[in-house]
């Protein structure tokens, strides 16, 4: 039972109000409330000075401008002090020449981690595991991304991901698989079966009734 | 704090908000948009900045800098 007790991770889900939280990072203590209004990629990595981890983060820097175009703000977190988030950032720019742009938390007592389902100890038990958490302007879970600790995150999925649930946000319709901004979209299904007669008339590329997309 | 260094002085992000509301933008947007900084690290360091007397926050939501904000702003 115990060991069943240690097993339960509490995750937040989609469609829900991402949790609030107040938390010390490295550029000062951060609100969740602070971000509202625009849209935040929250994410995990195991630890700092570890090497999947630094090429993630010279990866997330790499994309920082096209967040930003697209009102995206990143913050990372992970369970080490703010010296050691500190020298890790320095160190980066030192060796590679990339500065870290974004705020990281400093979350050694897991407040946050433990909040957003960061800790898996079939994975590790001190250590988050690789989290992606798209939060929008209203502060509502949009995407959650899980990754092993071995493999490290694709950057253009994460853009991608913000691209498409921008576009549908705007345009009220879906994307299809592997869908790139310029691509057709998919115009909703309809739920009765005079929409379903009506929508064969309307000039969409339709496979059949409930599969018709259009450009935008 | 972004903006209060650890001698309890405004940093350099903590000089350009309080440049911002001395220039009478008073919500954290105008704030953002005056002084480049970002709007979360705006937000941010307007509550350290009234926490240390530096910025006042008023019923209705406003920000003004304070006479002490305002003698260590230069």
């Amino acid at each position: 039972m115990e060991e069943d007790k240690e097993q339960a991770v509490s995750v937040p889900l989609l469609g829900q109000p991402a949790p609030a939280f107040e938390a010390l990072t490295t550029h000062g203590t951060l609100q969740l409330d602070d971000y509202k209004g625009s849209w935040l990629i929250l994410f995990s990595h195991p630890a700092d000075f570890t090497p999947v981890c630094t090429t993630e983060f010279i990866a997330f820097s790499k994309i920082y401008p096209e967040l930003q175009k697209r009102g995206v703000e990143l913050l990372g977190l992970s369970v080490d002090s703010i010296t050691s988030h500190i020298a890790w950032a320095r160190n980066i720019e030192e060796k590679t020449g990339v500065k870290i742009p974004f705020p990281i938390i400093a979350d050694l007592n897991k407040e946050v981690a433990t909040l957003y389902g960061m800790l898996h100890p079939g994975q590790s038990k001190t250590e988050t595991v690789r989290c992606v958490f798209i939060i929008d302007p209203d502060q509502v879970l949009r995407t959650i991304l899980y990754y092993p600790l071995t493999t490290g995150r694709n950057m253009d999925e994460i853009l991608r991901i913000i691209d498409c649930l921008q576009t549908s946000d705007e345009h009220h319709v879906a994307t299809p698989a592997d869908w790139r901004p310029g691509d057709s979209v998919i115009v909703p299904a309809p739920l009765t079966q005079e929409g379903a007669e009506e929508r064969m008339k309307e000039k969409y590329e339709c496979v059949d009734w409930y599969l018709c997309k259009k450009k935008l | 704090m972004p903006c209060i260094g650890p001698d309890g002085n405004p940093t350099v992000t903590g000089k350009k908000v309080l440049s911002a509301l001395k220039a009478g933008k008073s919500t954290p947007e105008a704030v953002a948009e005056e002084s480049g900084v970002a709007l979360f690290r705006v937000r941010s360091g307007l509550r350290s900045l009234v926490q240390a007397g530096m910025a006042e926050l008023s019923q209705d939501g406003s920000y003004k800098i304070t006479e002490k904000g305002d003698a260590l702003l230069f």
